[in-house]
């Protein structure tokens, strides 16, 4: 069995959380195996991060707020997959979870890799690229008026 | 004191059936769905968010509706929903540095490495109520994306050491006020997170008294920015770092002159605001009033409330402060007559002598 390298695992991981849930129930609609197959060790469970934050962005940490975060892991065969994703919906952590126990096995990661992240990943990178674009937009340059002129 | 009353539970029926009809409203209009919520009180959202102490758009926006748009209400509602959910740990800090910003200004320098980004503001709004709403106008996009992250302004610009640095110091773990009670003096970590759940009003009202001359505060927004941080946590299971998803922030880094003192050379030292969503007036109240709290450290004078922080942090909290006010509702039956029976004793004393006195006076006269 191959393992997927650390820095992989939690490159897809993240990107799995950051997207958006009704694309990534999109992508893994042909994907998703069948509920005999799966097994549910931890069904989803919402609770609490406490968000931490920097004293002046660079100094000694503090505790922000909370953030509210559901997480879940399932087996796939010999795999097991897990979530965390922010916020409270139950089944994009669900998706999640099985996506990454599909995505450590070597034979179906390629298929993945196109059907399910490259989407997710260029969706992403789009809203972003928008977002930006509009912000630069308003970027502004102030002139200081010298008196008297 | 007050004391346990029975009864009432019939009128304390109909009180709750008037009040979820009063909340709803005519029928006929339809129901405030939370997506409108979410995305059209925003700002309130972020506000029931920053002061409920938990990032959940969701719940925020439940909570408001709830709460017929009463915001320390709705803040109360997810403080108390809150405390039915587990705690499954510690995020890593949060990089306000690779922000991707959606707002970014600076009222210390003009030109700044990457641009004075304006985003979403009110300021240059001209305050008209607009009798019509009107569908916005699809926002201009610039060909060029801003740049990935950018650097914080006082970090890239502070060439001449002129401006406090401020560097983890051995990273302690910070107290968590949710876990352990408010103990004197509190330090600054400690003081950030009680500001950080503070009540806006309260703030702000402390702040401007600083401004008004309540504290040593000569204060200039050295940076502004709001935009999206990555959350990261490293779950014991995985043993390395993931995003779980990513927040609106808005963070305020104040600079305030100081003349040197308590073995600290003249330079330009820092307030910090942070707070989750759109919150300007919040963040930046909350980094006048950091800036303010650190007179003791900084060999300050210390003569107005802003500065106590015993003053400062004890009365910050809204949902504290609205129960122990509005507590007076309650049956204080018992209480009133110990003190009527008290006042009626002492008044009829003062009538006593009274009398006595004026049979006094005339005897003399006579």
């Amino acid at each position: 069995m191959d393992t997927p390298t650390h820095l992989a695992r939690a490159q897809w991981m993240s990107l799995l959380a950051q997207a958006e849930p009704a694309e990534l129930a999109q992508a893994m609609e042909s994907l998703t195996p069948p509920a005999a197959a799966t097994t549910w060790l931890r069904p989803p469970q919402t609770g609490l991060y406490m968000l931490r934050g920097r004293v002046g962005g660079t100094g000694p940490q503090f505790n922000l707020g909370e953030v509210s975060v559901t997480r879940c892991s399932v087996q796939i065969g010999e795999r097991i997959g897990h979530a965390w994703v922010r916020g409270s919906n139950s089944h994009h952590a669900e998706l999640a979870a099985c996506a990454d126990a599909l995505l450590q096995d070597a034979g179906q990661q390629p298929q993945l890799q196109a059907q399910v992240l490259e989407p997710l990943r260029h969706s992403l990178d789009q809203r972003r690229a928008t977002a930006s674009r509009k912000a630069a937009a308003s970027k502004v340059e102030f002139f200081t008026v010298v008196r008297g002129e | 004191m007050y004391v346990a009353v029975k009864g009432g539970e019939q009128a304390i029926t109909r009180s709750l059936q008037l009040l979820a009809e009063a909340r709803r409203g005519d029928l006929a209009t339809p129901e405030l769905t939370l997506d409108q919520i979410r995305q059209q009180l925003r700002l309130g959202v972020a506000r029931v968010m920053q002061e409920g102490s938990l990032y959940d758009e969701e719940l925020a926006a439940m909570a408001i509706r709830q709460a017929a748009g009463d915001m320390l209400e709705a803040i109360f509602l997810l403080r108390a929903y809150r405390t039915t959910l587990p705690r499954f740990g510690y995020t890593q800090p949060l990089d306000t540095n690779a922000m991707r910003v959606h707002r970014r200004v600076s009222g210390t320098f003009k030109d700044v490495p990457g641009g004075q980004v304006l985003g979403p503001t009110y300021d240059y709004t001209q305050r008209l109520l607009e009798f019509e709403s009107t569908a916005p106008v699809e926002p201009i996009e610039a060909t060029e994306p801003l740049p990935d992250a950018m650097p914080r302004v006082l970090d890239l610009l502070d060439a001449e050491a002129l401006i406090e640095r401020i560097d983890a110091g051995g990273d302690p773990e910070p107290i968590d006020l949710t876990r352990e009670p408010l103990m004197f003096p509190a330090d600054r970590a400690t003081r950030l997170q009680n500001l950080a759940r503070g009540d806006e009003g309260f703030l702000l009202g402390m702040a401007y008294s600083t401004q008004r001359g309540y504290a040593e505060s000569h204060p200039f927004a050295g940076e502004i920015r709001m935009g999206e941080v990555d959350v990261l946590i490293c779950p014991e299971e995985l043993g390395f770092t993931i995003e779980i998803g990513s927040i609106t922030l808005t963070e305020c880094q104040m600079i305030n002159q100081f003349h040197g003192g308590n073995g600290l050379p003249p330079q330009f030292t820092r307030g910090y605001g942070l707070c989750m969503g759109e919150g300007e007036r919040k963040a930046m109240s909350m980094a006048l009033v950091d800036r303010t709290l650190r007179c003791d450290e900084l060999g300050e004078p210390s003569y107005a409330p802003a500065q106590n922080q015993e003053f400062v942090l004890s009365h910050s909290d809204n949902v504290e402060a609205s129960g122990f006010v509005q507590h007076l509702k309650l049956p204080h039956y018992v209480d009133f007559q110990a003190e009527l029976s008290l006042l009626r004793t002492l008044s009829a004393q003062h009538a006593h002598r009274a009398k006595d006195e004026e049979a006094a006076t005339q005897e003399t006269s006579s």
